[in-house]
């Protein structure tokens, strides 16, 4: 099966420092690939060269070639913004847009033309908010604020909100690092949910986040991918010396 | 480890005299924060309390009951010249003006030509026009009376004036009214038919140029430096050259325009087109400023969210951080405006102090504007001008108030939390 996303030999460098070394990976279609490590291992950075939000921080450079379906997303002929409608994001921190949890969901589809009439439009964050696990909390409230909503709520409204831009693939970069542990198991029960019908990669921290939600799992340290293989290989039987005291807790 | 120590008495009495010069010290700071804050509202008390008690009298006209014989005075005016545009020239060619002041001197003895002000005619002549049956027989009319008697009847003038008011007064002919004369017409001589309207006019249409450059320009550089500008030495460099044309004494802007607007393009004299024009250079780097902090004061996350869901840069910026900053944006162009409207010096410098009797109709008609018109007034030598500086002052910070009650009414409905 070719993969949807095939990374090859990416270093990122931040002025003269290198943050990513030379990393190759493939992101399946079917499975969530999960990123672990200890912090400034690189993980997140890498997790952004996959939709060029890297382009926004000015001294970031980027070599090697990241394939989305066999094409080059760091091609000149590629449409940034087209790109990320098709790779979509989810941050650390909740982020809803100060508006309305309609036009929280809505704004994507809207700036993409993905529907026009409002029926459709409503049809569209309706759809949006049910796979984000959402719209029986807030379909008697669409237009209030979605900085009112609760920590998790927030987080699923901006996973309502990726989804609505119908993506290929849902990049999350530790979206439940900021929320409890009954709005993270919503999360990673969401996250069950969505795979399959979205490729996702999502870092994290929490090594039995990685565990539960997974099916691949790639272990980054100083820059570099150390193991990359199917998650109960990693941290049942890891390879690598730096893997096995990773996951033990020695260090990270 | 450390060494074994005893206990800390909190009771000795070194604990209690630190813990009681502390609590000295939070009191004094208190108190001297207080005495601050009251020190600056009773100057400002002072200041409106004074202009108000000053100044309302300026709103005030005196008036004199001034008997008219029409039918004697034989007006050479028909009827049918009354009506229409032709009336106040038939008016004044027919003699009024004489008619009136011979009224004044039968009515008050010599010298009553004197007592009535130079317009007083000009209410005549309304009134015929109102009413032209009036030309057939005998009225009386309140008139304006003249500055110096306006003075004396209302505070307190030359020995002349005090004692023509004594006599008018012991007659019952005199009236003092609130008068809207005040806020309709343009500068004149005579201090009794000074108004308000032609300063406030050209102020207004000096501040639309004003609005209609510096906002948008001040706001795309902000926006420009902020979200698009690489970082490099020659932003740096202009960075620091809006900073330091914030701080240029405005005089200087106001050779620059004399020098540029005038010198260079030719525009009018006394223009509100050149006074909006050199304003606005003084206002746009406030704009700049404040614009680029309430820019950067839009959590980057937001920014994230928006590229994430794949916005252009151009609908990050319009969607989602112009809306935020907006509040912020307007505080500073407010704050700006409120500091171009009080502005005098730039304005001397193109011509804006010149007497203008005329309200201006187009921005390129000569104008003046209120601290310019306050300031003209200031140093006149008439004594019926000091009331309407006062009045004057209380027009410009009413225009104040409502302008900064704008700016708050529009922050609290931009304001959104995130």
């Amino acid at each position: 099966m070719t993969p949807k996303i095939s990374a090859r030999d990416i270093s990122v460098f931040y002025g003269a420092k290198q943050a990513i070394d030379h990393v190759s990976i493939d992101v399946d279609q079917d499975n969530v690939l999960a990123f672990i490590g200890p912090s400034g291992c690189g993980k997140s950075t890498f997790l952004r060269t996959l939709n060029r939000m890297n382009d926004t921080v000015a001294s970031a450079r980027v070599t090697g070639e990241i394939l989305l379906d066999g094409e080059d997303i760091y091609a000149s002929g590629m449409d940034v913004v087209q790109l990320r409608a098709r790779v979509g994001m989810v941050f650390q921190k909740p982020n809803p847009f100060p508006k309305s949890i309609y036009e929280n969901v809505a704004y994507g589809p809207r700036i993409h033309g993905l529907a026009t009439a409002r029926a459709d439009l409503d049809a569209l964050v309706e759809q949006s908010l049910r796979r984000a696990g959402l719209w029986d909390e807030v379909k008697d409230r669409l237009s209030d604020s979605g900085t009112a909503l609760s920590g998790g709520q927030q987080q699923r409204l901006c996973i309502a909100r990726a989804i609505a831009v119908d993506p290929e693939v849902i990049l999350m970069d530790e979206p439940c690092s900021a929320l409890d542990p009954i709005a993270t198991a919503k999360i990673e029960e969401l996250i069950h949910e969505l795979k399959g019908r979205y490729a996702i990669v999502i870092v994290t921290h929490n090594m039995q986040q990685a565990a539960r939600v997974s099916q691949q799992t790639a272990f980054f340290h100083l820059g570099q991918l150390v193991e990359f293989g199917a998650t109960s290989d990693i941290f049942t039987n890891p390879r690598e010396e730096r893997t096995r005291d990773y996951i033990t807790g020695r260090y990270g | 480890m450390n060494k074994s120590r005893l206990p800390t008495d909190w009771t000795a009495t070194a604990v209690q005299r630190r813990t009681r010069r502390r609590y000295a010290a939070e009191r004094r700071f208190r108190l001297m924060g207080l005495a601050a804050v009251w020190l600056s509202a009773a100057f400002l008390a002072f200041l409106l309390a004074s202009m108000v008690w000053e100044g309302l009298s300026g709103f005030r006209q005196t008036r004199i009951a001034l008997p008219i014989d029409f039918a004697a005075a034989k007006l050479a005016v028909t009827p049918a010249q009354l009506h229409g545009r032709g009336a106040d020239l038939a008016l004044a060619g027919a003699g009024l003006e004489n008619a009136v002041d011979g009224a004044a001197t039968r009515a008050f003895g010599p010298g009553g030509a004197d007592l009535i002000s130079d317009g007083a005619w000009l209410v005549v002549r309304d009134a015929v026009k109102r009413d032209p049956a009036l030309l057939r027989g005998r009225t009386t009319i309140a008139v304006p009376v003249a500055s110096a008697i306006d003075v004396a009847a209302k505070h307190d003038g030359t020995p002349a004036a005090e004692a023509a008011v004594a006599r008018l007064q012991a007659r019952g002919l005199l009236t003092t009214s609130w008068s809207g004369g005040f806020l309709t017409a343009a500068d004149s001589t005579d201090p009794t038919r000074v108004g308000i309207w032609g300063a406030l006019k050209g102020s207004l249409l000096t501040m639309a140029v004003t609005i209609v450059l510096a906002f948008p320009i001040g706001v795309l550089a902000a926006l420009y430096l902020e979200e698009y500008a690489p970082r490099n030495r020659w932003t740096d460099l202009i960075e620091v050259s809006i900073n330091n044309l914030a701080a240029v004494p405005s005089i200087i802007f106001g050779l620059l325009g004399l020098a540029v607007f005038l010198g260079t393009f030719h525009l009018p004299r006394s223009a509100p087109l050149v006074g909006g024009l050199t304003l606005a250079l003084m206002t746009m780097p406030v704009i700049v400023i404040t614009g680029r902090n309430a820019i950067k004061a839009v959590p980057p996350s937001i920014r994230d969210a928006a590229l994430a869901v794949g916005a252009s840069p151009v609908q990050v910026v319009f969607d989602h951080v112009l809306p935020l900053a907006l509040p912020g944006i307007l505080t500073g162009t407010i704050i700006g405006m409120a500091r171009a409207l009080g502005e005098t010096a730039p304005l001397l410098m193109i011509g804006m102090r010149a007497f203008i009797a005329a309200p201006p109709s187009r921005l390129t008609d000569p104008a003046t504007v209120l601290p310019v018109q306050i300031f003209l007034w200031s140093d006149d030598i008439d004594r019926g001008f000091v009331e309407k500086t006062s009045a004057a002052i209380i027009v410009l910070l009413v225009v104040l108030l409502a302008m900064n009650g704008l700016a708050i009414y529009l922050r609290n409905r931009f304001e959104t939390r995130w």
